[in-house]
């Protein structure tokens, strides 16, 4: 079966780089990979704001005047100015300072929640796709079941058992994330598996463990990173999403799509409320997009450097 | 094409019954007594056993699933906590608000994003390819609920406009909720086709760049075939065909989608009978409706590679 989940297109997944153990290829394939995303003028913009807002979420907090929760509800609802920046919400509480107090969140709650993902997707599909078999076919049925789930439909079941809180959205977005990578790296880790120098390794009396994580895992290394660079944009979305439906963070913290949900209720009279957030969180995953988009290209053999 | 049709509905079983298996599981996965959740805190006593009774939660599990599964096929997916009516009634008429807002969607997406992916790769690296492509670049890193209500700041609570524009004095075009009208329907339809339409569209691009650059294309070129023959007769048709696939799996997503923009747009479809029921503690509807909606996609999906298969006769079966 070919799914997909809403965002994600996968249409160029790039092919693992053709080992050669003796020339040292991992390292000569990284210069170029290297060489290649330099001249990648849309990724080294993605990589150059990933670092901002890195750096934001480091040493903003500490830079902002006004505290994240400090409510002001004379200056409530004020429209952006030289003292609040992006403006006031509803408690009067400074929304320029609260997005810089966000941004370390949705950056955690990406990138643990694709680190999660990606861990236990790779573990499936190596294992999946070496062992191949009933052992296969189990965990790929299981991959099918969770992708039935549309979009943010299973992040969202998975939210309402475990109840509404950040840890939580982690954790289901994780999980959503996991069959996108089993399905790759068992497409990769099969292809890797057929090359001679395994069945080599194999005659030499290496162990299941060591040919998996020594042999075949450092040749499937390019696939994962592109997909979990543009995975990290996906959970991002789908996590504030949650927010925004009142199932992830839970009031008064900064979080992106909660901050758009309060901005909701004052559409008519202070539009900025919802505006700021929303432009935010359109910019950390624009980001993480034209950077995983530049490494696709990096990685593709077809691509000329 | 017979035996691949019956092969694949019959694969598609083993994920129907994982489905129901992880729906009903989830009553039971939230910590804590289900039956007490849905009471609420401080109910009596009297009433929580009453709803264990009534849902049957005294059973053992596998009897419980297979009672589930069983009245499931049936038609019966339990009643509502809330209303007391059966879950099948609340879905109802929600059903299809969510498969016209997905279908709409879609529709409007392909369009777009057909036009604009075709444009891009016969002016490969022009002014508008670079244009559209970033333009796609955005629709598929927005929030779609973000776009949704900066839709309905734009367009249906409306901007004044300055007086020297003729005719109009502001951009209130649209309504900001609801669903059925003309005027109801556009924003949530832009709103949940924009990263459809930007997926189409990177992937109508680079399908054609692939197609464009096969050697048929030179042959029908160098035989002196009009440019215009060559992109839409020739090489359209062929790169058409990994564009189907997506739009299949574009319209199941976007029923998962609609979630956040029935929310937005306060749209009575299944996406928001989920979430009200979520906020309600109402896991019959929950459960119900998060079945109803992978089921959907699971057929979906279905037609979609019957489809693939259909158009693409070069695949083989395994």
């Amino acid at each position: 079966m070919s799914h997909s989940t809403e965002h994600i297109d996968n249409t160029r997944t790039v092919e693992p780089s053709n080992p050669n153990p003796n020339s040292n290829p991992r390292f000569k394939n990284w210069k170029i990979v290297f060489r290649k995303l330099k001249k990648n003028k849309s990724a080294m913009i993605g990589g150059f704001f990933i670092l901002f807002f890195i750096i934001v979420a480091i040493i903003g907090p500490f830079l902002t005047t006004y505290a994240p929760d400090t409510q002001n509800l004379v200056n409530k609802l004020q429209t952006p100015s030289g003292e609040h920046w992006f403006g006031t919400d509803n408690f009067g509480r400074d929304i320029f300072s609260r997005i810089i107090h966000g941004t370390g969140l949705t950056l955690l709650v990406g990138f643990f929640s694709v680190l999660l993902g990606a861990t236990i997707g790779i573990l499936l599909g190596i294992i999946g796709g070496y062992y191949g078999g009933r052992t296969d076919s189990i965990i790929m049925r299981f991959m099918d079941i969770l992708l039935a789930f549309p979009g943010i439909l299973l992040a969202l079941a998975i939210v309402t058992v475990l109840g509404g809180s950040l840890v939580n959205v982690i954790i289901a977005v994780a999980i959503s994330s996991i069959p996108v990578f089993a399905r790759i790296v068992r497409g990769s880790t099969l292809s890797v598996k057929k090359l001679e120098y395994i069945d080599a390794m194999k005659a030499l009396g290496a162990s299941d463990t060591r040919i998996i994580f020594k042999h075949i895992f450092p040749n499937i290394t390019s696939p994962i990173i592109v997909q979990a660079t543009l995975n990290i944009a996906t959970a991002i979305l789908s996590a504030s999403g949650l927010s925004f439906l009142g199932l992830g963070a839970q009031p008064p913290t900064p979080e992106w799509g909660a901050m758009l949900s309060d901005g909701r209720n004052f559409l008519y009279n202070a539009p900025h409320v919802a505006l700021f957030p929303g432009l935010a969180i359109v910019a950390v995953v624009l980001a993480f997009n034209m950077l995983g988009d530049g490494l696709r290209d990096a990685f593709d053999p077809k691509t000329k450097e | 094409m017979f035996k691949f049709i019956i092969r694949r509905i019959i694969q598609t079983i083993p994920v129907l019954i994982g489905v129901s298996i992880l729906v009903f599981s989830m009553m039971h996965l939230v910590p804590g007594d289900p039956a007490q959740i849905m009471a609420g805190e401080s109910a009596p006593k009297e009433q929580v056993e009453n709803i264990r009774e009534r849902l049957g939660l005294n059973e053992p599990l596998p009897v419980q699933y297979f009672s589930y599964i069983g009245d499931a096929i049936q038609g019966d997916l339990g009643n509502s906590m809330r209303s007391g009516r059966e879950v099948t009634e609340e879905i109802g008429t929600r059903f299809w608000v969510t498969v016209e807002l997905a279908l709409y969607s879609t529709i409007v997406a392909v369009f777009i994003g057909l036009i604009a992916g075709v444009i891009s790769a016969t002016r490969k690296y022009s002014f508008a390819d670079t244009s559209l492509m970033l333009i796609a670049l955005f629709g598929l890193s927005m929030p779609n609920f973000w776009l949704g209500l900066m839709l309905i700041q734009w367009f249906a609570i409306g901007i004044d406009l300055p007086s020297w524009v003729p005719f109009i004095s502001d951009t209130s075009w649209f309504k900001p909720s609801g669903w059925g009208s003309f005027q109801q329907v556009v924003l949530p339809v832009i709103t949940l086709g924009t990263g459809s339409a930007a997926i189409i569209a990177r992937m109508t691009r680079s399908s054609m760049l692939d197609v464009i650059g096969q050697d048929y294309i030179r042959t029908a070129r160098a035989k002196g075939v009009k440019e215009r023959i060559v992109i839409y007769r020739h090489a359209l048709k062929n790169a058409l065909i990994p564009v189907v696939t997506v739009v299949g799996l574009q319209f199941g997503g976007l029923l998962g989608g609609a979630v956040l923009t029935e929310t937005v747009f306060a749209v009575n479809g299944m996406g928001k009978l989920i979430i009200d029921s979520i906020m309600a503690r109402d896991f019959p509807v929950v459960q119900g409706t998060i079945l109803v909606v992978a089921l959907l996609f699971v057929f979906v999906n279905l037609l979609v590679d019957i489809a693939y298969r259909f158009l693409n006769k070069r695949i083989d079966l395994d």
